[in-house]
């Protein structure tokens, strides 16, 4: 059985929301997200290298990391841990320096199901819609590589 | 403004999340097919493959004719292209990483009391 995600966008409000359950326990599940090591192994689009400089998922902690492309292009995020509380909630703030000072807050919950089972809440806020649709679109895989690649284009043909 | 439209989205992305349905899909695009023909390449019975066609009729992706017996079924190609919006391209990223998350949490104990984490 599949745990399929659940995405939305309300209309006329830059959130986005999503919910997805695991077929593990609230404390592995916060073990994830918590161990940089581990969360090498899962963050970010498939097919890229993360370098984490620092990642340190605690209350007033922060982190910065790098994902590279197999180009070597390079995309950096920071942000802070704003409140982290052991397997059940953080807000972190998350900024893709590519697009500097447009800045979400990103809240997660961590929701013990039992039997092994755990839900994850996220809420994402933008500072506007617009930044909300076009940080979301520039985050990913072919959005980020086919923007850079068509600004080469256009650079190319000045 | 159109609240049916997360419900449609959340329709033909669980259709999609199944491989067996990816395949049917990948076979339509070459053009249309009938139940028989789509079931071949499956070890699995006539009427499972029926079932993934009905999800993939209402998830729009798939359209049948009331061609008496044949019945093939056609690719709705309109709602597959639909698909690309940025919401759809946010889904697909982190569909892709929890599925990594799943991969990873099957490798892993509990609470990190220790030096307990598996290499990489």
């Amino acid at each position: 059985m599949t745990n399929a995600l659940a995405v939305t966008a309300p209309e006329g409000v830059p959130f986005i929301e999503f919910q997805r359950e695991f077929d593990a326990p609230v404390a592995t599940v916060f073990r994830a997200h918590k161990e940089p090591e581990l969360i090498k192994q899962w963050l970010g689009p498939r097919g890229y290298d993360m370098d984490i400089e620092r990642y340190d998922f605690r209350t007033g902690g922060g982190y910065r990391y790098i994902h590279r492309d197999d180009k070597g292009a390079e995309y950096a995020f920071n942000g802070v841990f704003h409140v982290v509380r052991d397997e059940e909630f953080a807000i972190q703030t998350f900024e893709f320096e590519g697009f500097p000072d447009v800045v979400a807050i990103e809240s997660l919950r961590f929701v013990d199901l039992g039997n092994g089972r755990t839900r994850l809440e996220g809420h994402s806020v933008y500072p506007s819609i617009e930044s909300r649709d076009g940080m979301v679109a520039s985050d990913m895989e072919s959005g980020m590589r086919e923007g850079y690649e068509r600004l080469e284009d256009v650079v190319s043909a000045l | 403004m159109d609240p049916s439209a997360d419900d449609r989205l959340d329709r033909a992305f669980t259709a999609l999340a199944d491989p067996v349905r990816r395949r049917i899909i990948a076979r339509l695009s070459r053009g249309p097919a009938t139940v028989n023909e789509l079931a071949e390449p499956f070890e699995i019975s006539k009427q499972a493959v029926s079932k993934h066609i009905q999800v993939l009729e209402q998830a729009e992706l798939v359209t049948r004719t009331r061609d008496a017996q044949r019945r093939p079924v056609h690719l709705n190609a309109a709602r597959l292209e639909a698909l690309t919006a940025w919401i759809d391209k946010y889904r697909l990223i982190h569909e892709q990483q929890f599925r990594r998350l799943d991969a990873l949490l099957t490798t892993i104990d509990g609470p990190s009391d220790g030096p307990r984490t598996q290499e990489a």
